[in-house]
């Protein structure tokens, strides 16, 4: 039956998993993934902001040519430690943890995920490691960058290397979980009906996404052991000095972190096939492509971590075999932007502010991927490996991509966590400022790279202070973009207007249950009898009494 | 054997939902026992493949050390005990035998062999503990450890010293060895072969001693299974615990299973037992 | 998933001593001087010891096909990371003059 209700006012349920249980307590130990996703929403977000305070100060150092406002080690700091926590402590989590948490199992017409406390201890594994994080930064920070690059980390540096590895460690572990519970509660925990080929393709990401945590975060954890052992022991795994081999911890490090990065966008990408659907009001083109493309990515994505070390010294056969196979990685993610432009044709499109931040995902993304391509290449590698070039492509693909797609799923999904409608002008202005301000930041970042400005340096030649001029005001520019969701969004929770079951008229079994949901998500055990997206077509998901 | 891939499954799970007896056990997310025990299940060998990741890791950068300094990693084999060695993965075997008895007698309702079989088990576990605690005391009895190459590097240990460089020894040796030999690659000086060798203790000290503490966490896992056994928790119905306690029992032994010959047989037939 | 068919006590038992011969003559084989095949067939020995450990003791045998993949899938990743890390390492002296 039709679930049109502009004649009906939207209510909000009288009992639902907000007001279902009062005090710290229900908070700190509950079982319910939408409550561990709201813990989660808050701590992230925090270090969302974090990561951004330090950009802010890189950005405002970059105003000009010489190293001026911190001395280069400090310089080396704040790089650092804006790297280690948005990678870390926000984008691994971001989507999988919060928005992944509250509607994944709802999705597949579960009560909740295979493992709920499990679910929670990795919440507070998190935020165990987050005291690492926050203590290594009270205690002056690490100055490796993200990446940990022996020798340097392993010996010659006296910063708490060790102390902030044992954080991203905990912070592995963290994800581990999550992904583990994802990978058995979408096997297992499916509704009645819900084949593989009827889940949401939101669902497939998460799984795809799931899938690399469980398998590569490990190496991670095990390489970080054997780097704080190193400094501590000197057991001579990583230092020259000590017979050990640098190239094996970058083979090791970049082994985890290039999947890492698919971590880092996977979800996003299920996001916008979410938003995409809806906001065209038209069937996914090419479902099982989109849905396949995720595994494809996950799988591939795992082959090609030497693209990150062809200036390391690595051999030339090597080097080629990873160029060649970083090409073919790219195919899997082409083959959703297509199918997400096939869907758009001939849809009927409606702008609002979640569809405004995937139509940014989309031609973001796409200028990130073609950048990741050139970057493949080993000839134009070479020449921009470690400067701006790679900068700019990567924050193309992680906020252009990922947190663009972060906030439209936010967006989304805010009146079915809230019950709350967020106010739509100040976010149709703000993704737009959003879009402005990235743009005006990142962008000029890959000319200065190409002109050869190198990355981590406080200082830079006088000739590219304008390009730099002009990113760091994006900069500006993009933190009022980000700091706007963060009021209105807070302002809807007393003052939005009520919305009620379904405020977008989407598909998907999570819009069949009241917003708020209830604690145990449904009411009745749904039973699924049609496929996904069956916009145009009168609804069928029926509900077994 | 089904998976829930197909509709008769959701089906079923559907149908024991409205069945009124609930099992104390089953966790509120679950529709039955069966599903509960294949989740559970399910989820275990998901951890098992971190835990394989996460140990291959290690497995990958001792490989790669091994051909890098194929004489050095041969000496520090050839200098610990193989017959050590062979005895412990005896026992662990034999752990693994009286686990899996464990399981089978959990699965079929005997609760005194089952409480049996898992004493037995924590023995062996011991017993294995035991004798890597003294495979352990006699490198540091040697001034194997490593940091102690030529006076340099950790050195809480005490009892060891640049008189007594420990490790150096053997770098003679191999120095010496390969000279009368007359191989003719320019050889490391005996210094960078103590180095390399160091690197052998360092991952024999690190992919052991990782090993030993899962096997210390198995030892807690076991006592708390025998703590739920005794007071009678398990049954035909129930007894999930029991078999994930007995899947990661037997990959702590599979990890030993394969540390044996990577470690202790090194090139066994050039040196003395 | 509902039960599975378990194996006996004496299967188990068939198992153990297979093992337990396995390891003796993986011990054994060691002493021996095989050239190049010495660090091959001590592999190879600890990979039936394993299979056979992952087969009956771990019930692999008797499980569905997700857990099956499952197995595969971890040491397939594995050797993920042990060829390509080592396809580095070995082809920097390759074709050198």
């Amino acid at each position: 039956m039709s679930t049109a209700t502009t004649a009906i006012k939207p209510i909000m349920p009288a009992k639902h998993f907000l007001n279902d249980n009062y005090g710290i307590r229900s908070w700190l130990l509950t079982k319910d993934h939408k409550r561990i996703a709201i813990l989660y929403l808050v701590s992230i977000t925090f270090f969302f902001f974090m990561g951004g305070l330090f950009a802010a100060l890189i950005r405002l150092e970059l105003l000009t040519p010489q190293g001026d406002l911190f001395t280069s080690d400090t310089y080396n700091k704040l790089f650092s430690m804006h790297g280690i926590n948005m990678v870390f402590f926000f984008l691994v989590p971001s989507i999988p943890a919060t928005l992944g948490n509250f509607v994944l199992p709802i999705m597949l017409g579960a009560k909740d995920l295979a493992f709920p406390k499990i679910n929670l201890l990795s919440w507070y594994i998190y935020i165990f490691a987050a005291f690492f994080s926050l203590a290594t930064m009270v205690s002056g920070g690490v100055d490796t960058g993200w990446t940990f690059y022996t020798p340097l980390s392993s010996g010659f540096l006296h910063t708490h290397v060790a102390l902030m590895a044992v954080g991203v460690i905990f912070a592995g572990f963290s994800s581990i979980f999550t992904g583990l519970n994802f990978i058995v509660t979408v096997h297992r925990m499916r509704a009645p009906g819900m084949t593989w080929g009827r889940l949401p393709l939101f669902v497939w990401s998460n799984y795809a996404t799931s899938l690399i945590m469980v398998l590569a975060t490990p190496v991670l954890a095990i390489t970080l052991i054997l780097l704080a052992l190193e400094r501590t022991f000197h057991i001579g795994v990583f230092d020259p000095r000590y017979g050990g081999d640098p190239v094996l911890f970058q083979h090791m490090f970049w082994f985890y972190s290039h999947p890492a990065v698919y971590i880092m966008i996977l979800p996003g990408m299920g996001v916008i096939s979410e938003l995409i659907t809806c906001f065209s009001r038209k069937r996914v083109f090419g479902y099982s492509f989109v849905a396949f493309s995720s595994i494809a990515i996950a799988v591939f994505g795992f082959l090609v971590w030497a693209h990150h070390m062809f200036v390391a010294g690595i051999s030339q056969y090597s080097a080629m075999v990873f160029s060649l196979l970083s090409m073919a990685v790219a195919i899997p993610s082409a083959v959703k932007v297509f199918n997400w432009t096939a869907t758009m044709y001939k849809g009927s499109i409606s702008l609002d502010t979640p569809m405004l931040y995937a139509l940014g995902f989309i031609g973001l993304f796409t200028i990130g991927g073609l950048t990741g391509i050139m970057l493949a290449a080993l000839g134009m590698d070479v020449h921009v490996h470690d400067t701006y070039f790679v900068i700019a492509h990567f924050h193309y693909v992680m906020v252009g991509g990922m947190v663009t797609a972060y906030l439209g799923g936010l967006h989304f999904w805010w009146p079915k966590i809230t019950g709350r409608m967020y106010p739509e002008a100040p976010a149709k202005l703000a993704a737009i400022i959003t879009f402005i301000g990235f743009n005006l930041t990142f962008f000029p970042q890959f000319v200065l790279g190409y002109l050869g400005m190198p990355r981590r340096y406080h200082a830079y030649p006088p000739e590219f202070q304008v390009l730099n001029v002009l990113s760091s005001a994006g900069a500006s520019v993009l933190a009022i973009g980000f700091i706007l969701p963060a009021i209105y969004f807070l302002w809807s929770l007393k003052y939005g207007a009520i919305a009620g079951d379904n405020p977008w008229q989407a598909t998907g079994l999570e819009w069949q249950t009241t917003s708020p949901p209830p604690t145990h998500n449904f009411h009745e055990v749904p039973v699924v009898t049609t496929r996904p997206y069956n916009y145009g077509a009168q609804q069928e998901v029926t509900v077994v009494h | 054997m089904s998976t829930s891939d197909t509709t008769a499954t959701g089906d079923q799970a559907a149908l024991e939902t409205t069945s009124s007896e609930h099992h104390p056990a089953l966790a509120h997310q679950f529709d039955s026992m069966a599903q509960q025990q294949g989740a559970a299940t399910f989820g275990m060998w998901v951890f098992l493949l971190t835990e394989i990741m996460m140990f291959g890791g290690l497995f990958t950068a001792y490989l790669i050390y091994r051909i890098k300094y194929y004489p050095a990693f041969v000496a520090g084999s050839t200098s610990i005990s193989v017959s050590w060695g062979f005895t412990n993965t005896l026992v662990l075997i034999a752990s693994s035998f009286t686990m899996a008895m464990a399981v089978w007698s959990a699965h079929t309702g005997k609760r005194k062999p089952l409480v049996g079989f898992l004493i037995a088990t924590m023995i062996l576990g011991a017993v294995f503990l035991g004798i890597k605690g003294k495979e352990y005391y006699d490198k540091y009895d040697e001034c194997h450890i490593p940091g102690h190459v030529i006076g340099k590097g950790f050195n809480a240990w005490g009892g060891c010293s640049v008189q007594n460089p420990g490790l150096g020894n053997i770098a003679q040796e191999i120095v010496e060895h390969a000279k009368e030999s007359g191989e003719t690659i320019p050889l490391p000086s005996a210094e960078q072969t103590a180095r390399q060798t160091e690197i052998f203790f360092s991952f024999y000290f690190l992919m052991t001693g990782l090993h030993a503490f899962h096997m210390i966490i198995g030892m807690l896992l076991m006592t708390w299974l025998l703590l739920r056994a005794r007071r009678g928790d398990f049954g035909p119905s129930y007894y999930t615990p029991v078999e994930l306690g007995g899947l990661y029992w037997h990959f702590v032994d599979i990890v030993w299973i394969y540390l044996f010959p990577l470690l202790y047989l090194i090139s066994r037939h050039k040196g003395a037992a | 998933m509902a039960e599975h068919a378990h194996p006996t006590p004496k299967l188990y038992f068939i198992i153990f001593i297979t093992l337990a011969f396995f390891t003796c003559a993986t011990w054994a084989i060691a002493f021996l001087d095989l050239g190049i095949f010495n660090p091959i067939v001590a592999l190879a020995i600890a990979c039936t010891k394993a299979t056979l450990v992952i087969l009956f003791f771990m019930h692999i045998r008797y499980s569905d096909r997700l857990t099956m993949l499952t197995v595969s899938l971890g040491f397939f990743w594995l050797m993920i990371l042990i060829t390509l890390s080592l396809s580095d390492y070995l082809s920097r002296t390759l074709l050198v003059r």
